[in-house]
Parts: structure tokens; C-alpha cells; sequence
């Protein structure tokens, strides 16, 4: 029985690390009707900026502090350039964009940090486990990985639900042109939940990268689960991503060790059974 | 003036005779052409098999059968959807005359299928894919490593006759994984033991907690797992995260503890380990050999070094007997394939698969080395199901 609840455990931080990636795609999808393809592209961006920063600094927390300012810049400065072009356009338009914008990441990834897989060791603090039961014992860090996580959404729900930037974001998805006529400033609200979208997605990478390693094509087998998340919580709910990711993780994980035949799969049947029971995913927006 | 026609004329002559006498005098080159991983997770074992094999024609006095040697080097990335591709620049574009690679299985597939459709000499250091010395075995194709089950299969017969009942299996999902696994089932269940259950996650992921946690669950006598590289590293300091290796033994193949043992430190130490060679083989040709590579490249050799070396050594046992001609390909596979090579794990030979008949050494992890506590199979030939040659 204890061992069920470590598996629970697993699933749980593993659904968490999940949402904190999948919320930034669901924000950008839902909020500003963007289909950003390049989104797994920002967590491998994080798990990179997590090693090459905490190699050259020696700390793995200063690094996510170094990476989070500049995966905020990066979000304000590719929604400038690129994304601000997309909104009136279609999202076919969208996807070739965002596909390209995959392609030339993995390659400066590949000129700048080579093609290897790397590790990025646990910091010292929390590199240690405990006993949780008598056959097992937990790393701490992962314990502080869902704490992390919870934290995040916590904020988020706050952010959205109960500032006035979060009603401007919500107003601003529902009716674009009446809160620009309203004098609210929709282009620069825009822009802040892209960089937010971003920085969550990097974030994520980053605090993944000592648990997964950081190698070629992680932001692609992320992106694929985060689509999922999406499309079963409900294009543009951050509740309904929550949920989903939780979902997921509870899925994947029990199915890896319960039916190890079918793992792969099991994760996309839960989406298709779902999508038979509700078309438009748990938690539709609005 | 004669004299200075007369000098003239002398210089000419030189030239001339130069120009007839060149082609005769230089021979033709040999041309290698490595297709190894230099990048990605296998990129450590790509280097050290280069490593290796230009140790051994250094010893050759940088020569086979004579002649100089022409190197052309293609980087494998262990993607096998880039593998046809690859190996055709070799064999078409570049003519080499022979090929040596690779370290991914999937990818020296696609190798074995190129050079048996081309004819294309191809020497295979370490991809351990069964099928490559079973159904697509063929003259022109040579492996002087191992193939995936048998460092699986000795562990198997070690296990059983350890008095270990019950076991779990975890590797990534692919044919080294699948068919290192499949050696290890059979042997252990041939035995008296019992897979109880067989994990699996994809290539080259490493999320292994869910599966440590169902290890936990079951309890088994044992846990046996197939990984290498970057992923052999995170495992087996996750498994000691987990407090697991104090309670339930991890086995596997050597590739779990071979070139890994610096970065998996203590989490390593007393790891059991089935190979055909060891880090501390006491023979005068493994002493030989680990201090020349030591003094070359300034690191301790590991299997891949050596299989490297011995790929090398193979080759010039080959060229030495027909002068270097590599057009004279039937003589040249059949000194090979009669050689008995004096290799740093103990002397081996080919068997009628073109794959090693070797002894497959027990190694514990001590003090950072893979040190041999026994062998576990003497003269071990992979029975080479399917091949008909």
C-alpha cells in the first residue's frame, strides 16, 4: 500500500511539471489564439539555459534566476518581431511560423552546445533522499520540485483571477477591440502573457533538467504531451490544464508499470476517450 | 655549353622518370572510412574506439600491410534514419575499402544491409545487434566486439547459479535493450529463475522513478537492466538514490559500469557486471596495452578502447597477409577470419558468424575499476541463430 503511494507521488510531481509547462502553451493558445508549435522549443531553451548557466555560475538557483529574466526577454522580443504580425492571421500562417521557429532553435542549440547529452547535477541543499517507506527512499529534490510547482500555480491562479492585469488578460481574451477601446493598452497585455508563457515553459526545463538531462529533441516529446494537455483540459483553461496534467501523469505513470506493453499509447486512448465523452475537453473556457 | 646541355638534359630525364616511376613507386593508399558516433549520447564511445583503433595501426608503424592509410570520417549521431545515407556516402562517394562502425545497433543495421547489398568490407567494433551475425551475416561483414545477448546470457547463468529466484528487467526500448534482456531471460530461466517482470522506456529517456518505485513493490531477488552512456550514469545513481542498492542487487552487462564509473562514483561501487573484458585482466597484453593508450591519450582505455584496438589489430592481420592489396578481398577476410588475435581481454578468434568466441569475464565495480572476479562463460560463441553461411 505505501508503494502505491509513492507511485501516486510520482504521478504527482511528474502532472505538476506538466501543467507548469503546458499552462504557458494553454495561456498563448487560449488568451491570444496563437497555436505556438516553438513551445516545447522554450522548455529544451531552459533545460540548455539551466546547464550552460549553472556550469558557468556553479549554482543551479542562480542560473534559474539568470534564465528566467532572459526567457522573459526572449518572449518580449520574439512577440515583437514575430508573433504581434500573427494574431489576424490564420493559424495555418501560425504553424508554419512557429515550426520554423523549432527548427532554427534545435540548430543554434546544436552550434552553441553541441549535440550531447548532459547532465546537470542536483544541487548540494537538496541533494539527498529520505526513507518513506522501509523499501524505498525519496530524493528530496523532486519533493521540491512539486513544492516549486505547486507554488507556481498558486501564483497563477492569483494573478489571473484576482489582479487587475489578470482581468485585463481575461477581458482582453474575450473581446480584443472592446477593451482596446476601453483605453487599455491590449498589445502590451498581449505581450506580457507571451513573455509569461515563455518564462513558465523555460522554467519548467529548467527545473526538469537535473531530474531528465538536457538533450536533443526533449522539447519536441514534450511539446506532443502539452497538446494533449491542452486538448483534454480545454483550449485556453488554466484550471482544465491543471487538472489534465494530473490526469496525465497519473496515466503515464501507472501505465508504464502496470501494463509496460502499452505505455506508449496509453496516454493518447485517455485523450480519445476523452474527447468521445466531451469534445471540447473538460474545462471549456468561458 | 654541353656541359650545362648535358645537365639538362639529366633533369629532364629526372623528371620524366619521376613522372613514370610514381605511380609505381607510391602505392595505392588504403582507405578506411569510420562512420562512429561523435556526437550524442554515445559520442564518448565513438572517440574511444577511433582511439583504440589508431593505437593498434600505430603500432603497425602507421601502416597496413605496407601501406599508408587514408582516413575518412563520418559522424553516425546514433540516428538510424540517417544511417542509409550515411554509410552510401562512404561506400559510393568516398570508395573506401573498408568500413568501420558503429556503436548504435539500429544504425549498424542499416550498415550490415548497405554493405551486404555492395559488398562493402565492413568491420562492426561494437554494435551488438543479433541479426548482424544471424540472418544478415555475410563474409564481408566482421564484429569484434559481442553480440547483445551474450554479455546478458552469462549474467543470466551468474544469477542463477547466485540462487536468485526472482527478477525484474528495465531497458530502453530497442534491440540492444530488447535482445540483451532476451539473453539474460533465457539463461536465467534455463537456470531455475524467473523474470517476474520486464520494464521498459524509450530511447534515450531517463525518467526512471516510476520504475524504481514498482522494483521497490515487487521486491525481487535481483534487477536486471540494459543501459549505456549518459543513461547507464543517471540509473545507477538513481537507483542508489532510491535505496535500492543496499536491498536488491543490480546486474547487468558491462556497458552499465564501462566508461561511466567517474561520473557514477559511489553509487557504483560493488555493481556486478557481465563482460568479455575487465579493467584489470592480468595479462601482459592488457598491461601492454592500457599503459601505451594511457601514454597516448592521457585516460584510461574501457572496453570501447579496446574493441577499437582490436578492430585495428584484426585489419592488419587482414592487409598484412595479402601486401596490403585490398583488391585481393577473399584472401584478406579469410586471414582475418582465420586470425587468432592476441586482444588485451585474452586471445580470441572468429567463429564460422564472423562474431568472437570469448570468454565473458564476472566484474565488480572496486575502487572505480571493473575488476574481474571470475569468468562466468569460458570460450562463449553466440549461437548466431539464422545464419547460413
Amino acid at each position: 500500500m505505501d508503494i502505491v503511494a509513492i507511485q501516486l507521488l510520482n504521478a504527482v510531481q511528474y502532472g505538476l511539471l506538466l501543467f507548469l509547462v503546458a499552462s504557458g502553451l494553454t495561456l498563448i493558445f487560449g488568451i491570444m489564439g496563437i497555436i505556438n508549435l516553438a513551445h516545447g522549443s522554450f522548455y529544451m531553451l531552459g533545460a540548455y539555459m539551466a546547464f550552460t548557466l549553472s556550469s558557468l555560475t556553479g549554482s543551479l538557483a542562480v542560473a534559474m534566476v539568470l534564465g528566467v529574466v532572459l526567457s522573459v526577454v526572449i518572449g518580449l522580443v520574439l512577440e515583437w518581431t514575430l508573433f504581434s504580425h500573427l494574431y489576424k492571421r490564420d493559424h495555418l500562417e501560425q504553424v508554419l511560423l512557429t515550426y520554423g521557429l523549432i527548427l532554427i532553435f534545435e540548430e543554434l542549440r546544436s552550434l552553441i552546445v553541441g549535440n550531447d547529452v548532459h547532465g546537470v547535477p542536483v544541487p548540494a541543499l537538496f541533494g539527498g533522499s529520505i526513507a518513506l517507506v522501509d523499501t524505498m527512499t525519496y530524493p528530496v529534490y523532486r519533493l521540491v520540485m512539486s513544492g516549486v510547482c505547486l507554488a507556481i500555480a498558486a501564483g497563477m491562479y492569483v494573478l489571473i483571477q484576482r489582479t487587475r492585469l489578470g482581468m485585463t488578460i481575461r477581458a482582453g481574451a474575450s473581446n480584443r477591440e472592446m477593451v482596446g477601446v476601453l483605453g487599455v493598452n491590449v498589445n502590451l497585455v498581449f505581450r506580457i502573457v507571451f513573455a509569461l508563457g515563455v518564462a513558465l515553459a523555460a522554467f519548467a526545463g529548467m527545473l526538469a533538467a537535473p531530474v531528465s538531462s538536457v538533450y536533443p529533441g526533449m522539447g519536441q516529446q514534450v511539446l506532443i504531451i502539452c497538446f494533449v494537455v491542452v486538448v483534454i483540459g480545454g483550449i485556453g483553461s488554466v484550471w482544465g490544464a491543471l487538472v489534465a496534467s494530473l490526469l496525465i501523469g497519473l496515466v503515464d505513470t501507472f501505465g508504464k508499470v502496470l501494463v509496460p506493453e502499452y505505455a506508449g499509447v496509453a496516454v493518447y486512448l485517455l485523450m480519445a476517450a476523452i474527447l468521445l465523452w466531451r469534445p471540447e475537453g473538460l474545462f471549456r473556457r468561458g | 655549353m654541353n656541359q650545362r646541355h648535358n645537365a639538362l638534359r639529366a633533369l629532364a630525364a629526372a623528371v620524366a622518370l619521376a613522372f613514370v616511376a610514381s605511380p609505381a613507386l607510391a602505392q595505392e593508399k588504403v582507405k578506411v572510412g569510420f562512420m562512429l558516433p561523435y556526437t550524442g549520447t554515445f559520442a564518448a564511445l565513438g572517440n574511444a574506439i577511433t582511439n583504440g583503433f589508431k593505437l593498434a595501426i600505430a603500432e603497425q608503424g602507421g601502416k597496413l600491410g605496407g601501406r599508408d592509410i587514408d582516413y575518412v570520417t563520418v559522424d553516425d549521431e546514433s540516428d538510424p534514419a540517417k544511417a542509409p545515407e550515411n554509410v552510401n556516402k562512404l561506400i559510393k562517394r568516398d570508395n573506401v575499402d573498408v568500413i568501420v562502425g558503429t556503436v548504435h545497433s539500429g544504425v549498424a543495421m542499416a550498415m550490415a544491409k548497405a554493405a551486404k547489398d555492395n559488398n562493402a568490407l565492413l568491420l562492426i567494433p561494437n554494435a551488438g545487434q543479433d541479426e548482424i551475425t544471424g540472418p544478415l551475416c555475410a563474409p564481408n561483414i566482421i564484429r569484434t566486439s559481442f553480440s547483445n545477448s551474450s554479455p546478458g546470457y552469462a549474467m543470466g547463468k551468474v544469477a542463477a547459479d547466485r540462487g536468485y529466484k526472482t527478477v525484474v528487467t528495465l531497458a530502453w526500448k530497442y534491440a540492444a535493450g530488447d535482445q540483451s534482456v532476451g539473453g539474460f531471460k533465457e539463461a536465467f530461466e534455463k537456470g531455475g529463475g524467473k523474470v517476474v517482470k520486464e520494464l521498459s522506456l524509450p530511447f534515450p529517456t531517463v525518467e526512471f522513478q516510476p520504475f524504481l518505485t514498482e522494483i521497490a513493490s515487487i521486491k525481487p531477488d535481483a534487477v536486471y537492466v540494459f543501459f549505456a552512456g549518459g543513461g547507464a550514469v543517471k540509473l545507477v545513481k538513481d537507483y542508489d538514490a532510491a535505496g535500492l542498492r543496499k536491498t536488491i542487487p543490480l546486474l547487468g552487462p558491462g556497458f552499465l559500469t564501462d566508461g561511466t564509473l567517474e561520473a557514477q562514483g559511489a553509487s557504483a561501487e560493488g555493481l556486478l557486471t557481465t563482460l568479455h573484458y575487465a579493467d584489470e585482466l592480468d595479462n601482459p597484453k592488457n598491461n601492454a596495452f592500457r599503459a601505451a593508450y594511457k601514454k597516448a591519450y592521457n585516460v584510461e582505455p574501457d572496453v570501447y578502447a579496446m574493441q577499437g584496438y582490436d578492430t585495428g589489430q584484426l585489419l592488419a592481420a587482414g592487409t598484412k597477409a595479402v601486401g596490403g592489396d585490398m583488391k585481393k578481398r577473399d584472401a584478406l577476410i579469410k586471414a582475418m577470419q582465420t586470425a587468432k588475435i592476441d586482444s588485451p581481454r585474452g586471445p580470441f578468434s572468429l567463429s564460422k558468424a564472423n562474431n568472437p568466441v570469448q570468454d565473458i569475464y564476472l566484474r565488480q565495480v572496486v575502487n572505480k575499476q571493473n575488476k574481474a572476479i571470475g569468468i562466468a562463460i569460458k570460450g562463449y560463441a553466440d549461437p548466431a541463430v539464422g545464419c547460413k553461411m
